[in-house]
């Protein structure tokens, strides 16, 4: 018998804690409205890890839970029903711990924020959205906690509403969605459409059912890049990547949570879900495998330029689901899940370890203001230190495993090429440069801070972006200088760096992998064989592979170490070297600088146009012209008519009995005419 | 015999007098007159067709319009005298007010 786990507890505990919050958190007090936020988030976390331990007791590792009928038309059933199989049961984890660990740290980071209680319930409120979208067991339903997050994303980083940039960060970070859930939802009407059913058990058997070489191919490709264009929108991958930056306006810990961990890798969770519609469309996995490949590389040079602490962040995320999108593109999802698994713990810890920075300095986003922060709070110091090593890729941390997996994936895999290698490789160095440039910015040297000096040249601003924005309320630098966060800060983060240390271990004897082959069976058993040096044709060959396998790992450290070396040359050895080196080769710095430009070219390219178009020819064109004009008109019209005839009622009896004989006449000299007996 | 279409043709002139009298008449007693004149036209028409059908109902029905119009006519004269009593005139251009 399988047991029951009444998977819809699990996203439904955080909405009551948004509810309550967010229906009477005005009148608690501070400490009731956290504990609401933290009670529901942990219950929820809490069956998450209940339902982990359980888990292995189900035999066939599916388990489906179907609560009500939602929509019933035609052939089309869609259910309120929700799934749990390996994928999902992940990303609850994921989802639910390192969400349960941010709100903790968010008692800390942000008591003193007015308020709370509504940044408590949004929170709960995007935890909600977000265990919907991983649990649910059909794209619609999946959409809905899709848009959620998108909603509680918007309204987080407008968190602090009364700021300019962070209201229009919000917008920014909500229209680009659009875009992209617009191809989802296309893709979802061509999934209907051809296939007559969401849900994903039945869909996947249907699509099983086609091989690539049927009609359908080129079907199974266009619903794929849709989905693609979905994905790309919510995990920030070009050309829809420009509102992560922006949103770094936002609360810290959202940051942590909701733009490194988890929403963002809700589009490789995607992906990740519908491997059998890539699987079947080369082209579109190619696509996927391209695009990730160049927003890696771009984002992380955009990474090294970046002078404000989270913008480098921001950039590395991007950066890391190109690599996630690389993985998914050339059909190793595993690879991709276990990035966006280590990298959850990674970048979300180095988020909230930045916001311990920003904590201790009042508020400093400014790495040129930062520096020697070493000694002075040496536990932010030593677990940023580990998500550092992690993320740069040095063994045996957990962003080696799960970045060298990729790289090689990336290379050896049927989809694969020696082109996405060199460019990952590439990023890969770059990575370790700009996070060990921030490492050393941050944590090295001198302490540059100080009142005096924030006002350091600012940074371009992008039109919806602009660096040095002080996010933290500025604590008073009489509030004991620079200080060491207290320990509801710490804790999850020292719970966080213990995972970046080992959380990549899950790889080893291949265990994560083998754990998730039931999911990709398909897309696992293809790549093994398609496998490039060949498996299946003797020992030598797969000895080859394992000698070429331990070429390329040492080669991605070496890039990891080489980025290391560079950024302890230029920025702790010969600190004066960094500008000379920008002075000489100023034209690019620039373009660096201001990210390609390419928030000025959408402007260009979309947003003024569309801002004209709607002006002139929407507003003054259609609504006043047409629209109004035509209402005014008639308005016009009625009133010119009634003005003649009213002179019909003159008040004079006899005028009367004239109009009525008249009528009558006419009705008569009618009836005679037509012949109506 | 007369055919029908005099009678109608008759009645149909009787009451376009009456219709004209009654737009065109100031004196109210005149207008009474033009009233009682278009009733008549109606009753010619209808004893007309009655006579041709051979039915009662019209007939009848005649009648019972004739008992209407004396009833009329003696509460319309009644109002008329109370009219010229209280106004003096008998042009129904001066009576169009309800209240003096």
């Amino acid at each position: 018998m399988t047991p029951n786990f009444h998977l819809w507890l699990i996203p439904l505990l955080p909405l009551f804690g948004a509810a309550i919050n967010g229906l009477f958190g005005r009148r608690f007090g501070r400490k009731l409205a956290a504990s609401v936020g933290l009670t529901f988030s942990g219950a929820a976390c809490a069956q998450g890890l209940w339902v982990a331990l359980e888990f292995s007791s189900l035999g066939t590792g599916l388990y489906r839970e179907s609560l009500a009928v939602w929509i019933h038309a035609g052939d089309l059933h869609v259910d309120f029903a929700f799934y749990l199989d390996q994928l999902s049961l992940i990303m609850l984890l994921i989802v639910s711990g390192v969400g349960f660990l941010i709100h903790i740290y968010s008692v800390g980071y942000m008591g003193k924020e007015a308020g709370l209680y509504r940044f408590f319930s949004y929170l709960n409120l995007f935890l909600f959205f977000m265990l919907t979208l991983v649990l649910a067991s059909n794209y619609l339903l999946m959409f809905v906690g899709w848009e959620g997050v998108g909603l509680a994303s918007y309204l987080l980083i407008g968190f602090w509403f009364t700021k300019d940039q962070a209201a229009s960060a919000g917008k920014k970070a909500f229209i680009a969605n659009r875009i992209g859930d617009f191809g989802f939802l296309i893709g979802l009407f061509l999934l209907i459409k051809h296939f007559g059913s969401l849900d994903f058990e039945s869909l996947f058997a249907s699509i099983q059912l086609r091989s690539p070489e049927t009609q359908s191919a080129g079907l199974l490709t266009s619903i794929a890049l849709l989905l693609m264009v979905g994905a790309c929108g919510k995990s920030a991958q070009i050309p829809l990547y420009v509102w992560l930056p922006d949103a770094m306006e936002g609360p810290t810990p959202v940051s942590a949570l909701i733009h490194a961990a988890t929403m963002v890798t809700a589009g490789i969770y995607m992906i990740a879900r519908s491997h059998l519609i890539f699987d079947r469309a080369p082209v579109a996995g190619m696509t996927v495998a391209i695009l990730g490949t160049l927003t890696a590389f771009f984002a992380a040079t955009i990474a090294i330029v970046q002078t404000d602490i989270k913008k480098v962040l921001a950039y590395s995320t991007i950066s890391q689901l190109g690599y996630m999108f690389l993985a998914c593109g050339v059909a190793a999802y595993t690879a991709g899940i276990f990035h966006l698994m280590t990298h959850a713990f990674f970048k979300g810890l180095l988020f909230l370890a930045a916001g311990a920075v920003m904590h201790a300095t009042g508020g400093e986003q400014d790495m040129r203001a930062m520096g020697g922060l070493r000694t002075k709070i040496p536990w932010t110091f030593w677990t940023m230190t580990m998500a550092t090593f992690a993320i740069a890729g040095i063994p045996p941390l957990a962003g080696f495993f799960s970045k060298d997996e990729i790289l090689w994936q990336a290379y050896a895999s049927a989809r694969g090429s020696w082109l996405y290698w060199l460019l990952g490789v590439i990023t890969a160095s770059m990575t370790s440069f700009y996070m060990f440039r921030l490492w050393f910015l941050t944590f090295f040297g001198e302490y540059r801070g100080g009142r005096a000096q924030t006002h350091l040249p600012a940074q371009p601003a992008g039109p919806g972006g602009q660096a040095g924005g002080h996010n933290l309320p500025r604590v008073p630098s009489e509030h004991g200088g620079i200080h060491e966060s207290p320990k509801v800060m710490l804790v999850p983060m020292v719970i966080l760096a213990v995972l970046s240390v080992v959380g990549g271990w899950v790889s080893y004897h291949h265990t994560f992998e083998n754990f998730l082959s039931p999911v990709f069976r398909g897309a696992g058993a293809a790549s093994a064989v398609e496998t490039r040096p060949s498996s299946s044709a003797g020992e030598s060959p797969l000895e080859e592979s394992g000698e070429r396998e331990t070429l390329f790992t040492t080669l991605s450290v070496a890039a990891a170490a080489f980025g290391f070396f560079l950024a302890w040359l230029l920025y702790h050895r010969r600190p004066e070297l960094p500008k000379s080196i920008a002075h000489e080769i100023l034209g690019l710095y620039h373009t660096v600088l201001h990210k390609y430009y390419v928030d000025e070219l959408y402007a260009i390219l979309f947003v003024n146009p569309l801002l004209k178009g709607s002006a002139k020819l929407l507003w003054r064109g259609i609504d006043q012209n047409v629209i109004d004009a035509g209402l005014d008109a008639s308005a016009h019209a009625t009133r010119r008519l009634s003005d003649t005839m009213r002179h019909m009622q003159s008040g004079n009896l006899r005028s009367y009995a004239g109009w009525m004989s008249l009528g009558a006449a006419a009705v008569i000299a009618y009836m005679v005419w037509t012949g109506i007996p | 015999m007369v055919p029908l279409s005099c009678y109608l043709v008759l009645s149909g002139i009787l009451f376009a007098c009456g219709v004209a009298g009654f737009l065109i008449k100031r004196n109210i007693i005149t207008i009474f007159m033009s009233i009682e004149l278009m009733l008549n036209g109606a009753n010619l028409s209808f004893v007309a067709f009655a006579a041709q059908w051979k039915a009662l109902s019209g007939q009848i029905f005649v009648f019972f319009v004739m008992v209407v119009a004396a009833a009329e006519a003696a509460v319309g004269l009644a109002i008329i005298i109370a009219v010229f009593r209280t106004r003096e005139t008998l042009n129904v251009d001066r009576v169009n007010l309800l209240k003096l």
